[in-house]
């Protein structure tokens, strides 16, 4: 049995008679121990993916089931790592780790729990700075705390919401390799939503491409075959890396050529009657009916959206 | 001008080319006093004072400082009931305005919070509110009298410790001071970014914890704004409410002053009122800016 899995769910945003459907039809199984990355443009509903999986939100049709048991708000059973690090910047690094396990390990003695948010401050190396607050922090620190605080709560499944999409190159290359320590070390099933296709692949043991919203759905999954540990710098010329790149790619981009879509806009067409001189000057200049008048037409034009 | 740049003067001098220039103006407007000493047909002597100027009462700065000296000299004597010297009117002051300002704090901050939680409620309760923001003080305190009519704690002796009068200076004080903290707490809460609601709801925080260690925290910096602005609020009101009272107190004795043509006191009322204000709001953003690096 697959433990997180998505069953035909659709999801928008919208009052009823307005709505536009941000995904579509989506099927996805995650199994036990899998790394799962979907790659997919930005404003494409990766993040309405990820709160479907998650729970924060629930789909407007079809099923999201976690273990073959509807989803039906978050848990602590599917960890979420946010794209914007998402820390409590009045807690220290070791305090907003403390508040995941306070609350999820209530039954736990304190010195146990203090044990706890140690191990994983000191799993992602920043047993240093566990007294500093979220904004004495790097970028790249910050998220290795939102990582702690996620694993530390000890989920089956770690959602990753473009963890990395914020930081630069370096620090991405750093965490990356972080995280495929953090995997081999602790076996969990992670789901990685990203936009960097060398990312999805260096990392995943198979890529998914979402289609170009709106009504953005799942293409077919991609097995990346090419074995661990995978080298950064070897990667590039691996005839295999190419091919599933060349693959996703050519996915997404063909998703985004049927998208084009048409715009309505509105466009105002200036058109000013002259002064009516038959009329008799007005006493006070603005309330006369004289003229010049000027009469604004709206004009809709569809338009191809880029 | 080197020598200026350097040494950072311009901050110095220029406060006080604008005193002096405001000294100068208030010179020109005072009406100066001038005796004339004569003797009458009947050989007795007659002094005629007589004040000429634009403004024919005003003190000059000179005569402002003499009347005002003793009280300077010595802040906490007491020459009477109605004249117990000006620091302790002003500590009588600041205990009526720090009671008022609690009490709007404590019924102000829940109800901002209430403000910023519901949309259903800000939109049953925000007109209501619009309309009483910009009552005057001096509005609210009849009602108050009017509210509190019936309330009367005894001292043992007969005598009232706590009456109407005294219950409508502190709702007067409290309605007045109160808005800038609703108004800053709803602002605060509304600002929480959906992105710390979202880290709760993924740990299931319980509705207290959620209060208590997210919504809390992150609204404190607004609060402490509001709080801020509210305390220079109540300091204004409390002249007023000790204007129509006739309590001791600052704003009191500035009334009493003006009843007893001693235009100096209203002056150095007017600069002590200045100062404690400006004190109590330096003070507040002390404690305000600390939370805001938090």
């Amino acid at each position: 049995m697959a433990l997180l899995e998505i069953n035909a769910a659709s999801k928008g945003y919208g009052p009823k008679w307005n709505r536009t459907e941000v995904l579509h039809d989506i099927n996805l199984s995650i199994g036990k121990g899998e790394f799962v990355a979907i790659v997919g443009f930005s404003g494409s509903g990766k993040t309405t993916l990820m709160n479907l999986l998650s729970g924060l939100a629930l789909p407007d049709r079809g099923t999201v089931t976690s273990n073959g048991v509807p989803v039906k708000g978050p848990s602590s059973e599917r960890a979420l790592v946010f794209q914007n690090y998402s820390l409590l910047p009045w807690l220290t690094v070791s305090e907003n780790i403390a508040l995941a396990v306070d609350q999820i390990f209530p039954q736990w003695d304190r010195a146990r729990r203090r044990a706890h948010v140690e191990r994983y401050i000191e799993m992602v190396n920043l047993t240093p700075a566990r007294e500093k607050r979220p904004r004495e922090l790097s970028g790249g620190m910050r998220q290795r705390v939102a990582v702690a605080r996620a694993l530390a709560m000890d989920p089956q499944v770690l959602l990753c919401d473009e963890p990395l999409s914020a930081l630069d190159a370096l620090t991405r290359a750093t965490l990356q390799d972080e995280i495929t320590r953090i995997r081999r070390e602790d076996e969990k099933t992670i789901v990685l939503i990203t936009n960097d296709p060398d990312e999805a692949i260096l990392l995943a043991d198979r890529v998914i491409p979402l289609t170009a919203g709106p009504r953005a759905t799942l293409g077919t999954s991609i097995p990346v075959t090419i074995p661990r540990p995978r080298d950064r710098k070897t990667l590039a010329d691996e005839p295999e890396f190419l091919r599933i790149r060349q693959e996703l790619v050519e996915t997404l981009l063909a998703s985004k050529r049927q998208q084009q879509a048409t715009v309505e806009r509105k466009f105002v067409l200036p058109d000013i009657m002259p002064e009516d001189l038959s009329r008799r000057r007005p006493v006070l200049p603005w309330f006369g009916k004289r003229g010049p008048i000027r009469r604004s037409e709206i004009q809709s034009v569809e338009v191809e959206a880029k | 001008m080197d020598f200026i740049k350097r040494y950072k003067l311009d901050s110095l001098l220029l406060p006080l080319v604008g005193l002096v220039a405001f000294l100068l103006l208030w010179l020109v407007i005072a009406g100066k006093e001038t005796v004339t000493k004569s003797v009458d047909d009947f050989g007795d002597p007659v002094v005629v004072k007589s004040r000429a100027g634009i403004s024919k009462d005003l003190p000059t700065p000179r005569e402002t400082w003499e009347a005002s000296r003793p009280y300077v000299v010595n802040p906490f004597a007491k020459r009477g009931e109605m004249d117990q010297g000006i620091l302790s009117f002003t500590g009588l002051s600041l205990k009526l305005v720090m009671e008022g300002y609690l009490i709007a704090l404590i019924a102000g901050a829940p109800l901002g919070f209430c403000l910023g939680l519901s949309k259903t409620f800000t939109k049953a309760v925000d007109p209501i509110i619009q309309v009483l923001r910009p009552v005057s003080p001096l509005a609210w305190f009849p009602l108050g009298l009017v509210l509190f009519s019936s309330l009367k704690i005894g001292g043992g002796n007969g005598a009232t410790v706590f009456g109407p009068s005294d219950a409508a200076a502190l709702f007067t004080i409290a309605i007045c001071a109160m808005w800038p903290t609703v108004m800053n707490t709803a602002v605060g809460v509304r600002a929480v970014p959906q992105d710390y609601l979202n880290v709760a709801r993924v740990l299931k925080l319980s509705r207290t914890k959620t209060l208590f260690k997210v919504l809390l925290p992150s609204t404190l910096p607004y609060m402490f704004t509001g709080f801020r602005l509210s305390l220079g609020i109540a300091w204004l009101v409390i002249v007023a409410v000790e204007m129509l009272t006739g309590r001791p107190g600052v704003g009191g004795f500035l009334w009493q002053a003006y009843n007893a043509a001693q235009y100096g006191q209203i002056i150095l009322c007017i600069l002590t009122i200045g100062c404690v204000g400006l004190l109590l709001d330096r003070a507040m953003s002390g404690i305000e800016g600390r939370f805001k690096t938090a």
